[in-house]
């Protein structure tokens, strides 16, 4: 894998204040499982995303650690309230010097 | 006379077939092998374990979705759900998600706020087996809650060779 791959953000541009907002957070990546193996029989390293993470405004709102068990290409979908208008950025962080961040506004009302 | 013959004749046909029996009850154990199904439930235990400490588990509050049947163990779309008021007296710090039948159990552990609003997270994951999984929910008052669900995969996602 790459060091870096391409994200989408998928949440509302515009909010009102208070109200819960859905994000959907997706990165390209193969998530090798470190269980398959090759046809001339050897182990294919271990190549994943470790962590994710989401700060509104540089306060972290949600983290999370992936495992071998999460698919390829994976996806999260959870939740935030809006509190102001800011900037949310998204961080995974991988093997292999993996390193992605993606950045969305939201503007509350 | 006729009887004297024959009587011994039916004891060995009798005992012939208490023997088929017995080897046809121990290839069955042999193939359903519970040995290794259990070593993979201790696998999973341990890891609970490891999330939770020392600490009991309740039952309830989580609650998870997954496909009862998938064909394809490979992109299995996972849902975890915590009752949970979600304010900053009470709120769920963890999910964590573990699976019986995989070689790993772990699959993620998503670390929540209060200002996450609801404790709701979505997920597509790998399956290896036909299998439980559970759904642990650490809160913030430091009680844990669990949840599972059974499904059926037709296909592992452990087969596939590049």
């Amino acid at each position: 894998m790459s060091k870096t791959s391409r994200t989408v953000i998928t949440m509302p541009a515009q909010a009102k204040q208070g109200s819960i907002i859905e994000i959907r957070a997706i990165a390209q990546h193969d998530m090798e499982s470190g269980f398959r193996y090759s046809e001339a029989g050897k182990v294919i390293p271990r190549d994943i995303i470790r962590t994710f993470s989401c700060t509104y405004n540089n306060v972290p709102v949600f983290s999370a650690d992936f495992y071998p068990g999460i698919g390829a290409n994976p996806l999260l979908i959870f939740t935030t309230i809006a509190t102001e208008t800011a900037t949310l950025e998204f961080k995974w962080v991988g093997d292999d010097g993996y390193e992605a961040i993606n950045q969305a506004h939201i503007t509350v009302t | 006379m006729k009887i004297n013959t024959l009587s011994p004749q039916i004891h060995s046909r009798r005992d012939w077939l208490r023997q088929v029996q017995k080897i046809g009850l121990v290839t069955l154990s042999f193939c359903l092998n519970p040995i290794s199904a259990f070593a993979k439930k201790a696998d999973a235990a341990l890891a609970i374990e490891k999330l939770t400490g020392s600490n009991s588990i309740q039952e309830g509050r989580v609650s998870l979705i997954i496909p009862p049947l998938v064909e394809n163990g490979n992109l299995v779309v996972l849902k975890v759900s915590v009752e949970s008021p979600m304010t900053e007296a009470d709120y769920v710090k963890a999910i964590h998600v573990i699976a019986e039948g995989n070689p790993l159990p772990n699959i993620f552990s998503a670390y929540l706020t209060p200002r996450s609003g609801k404790a709701i997270v979505t997920t597509r994951v790998r399956l290896g087996d036909s299998q439980r999984v559970w759904a642990i929910a650490q809160m913030s008052d430091g009680s844990f809650w669990k949840g599972y669900a059974d499904t059926l995969v037709t296909l592992s996602a452990c087969t596939e060779m590049v």
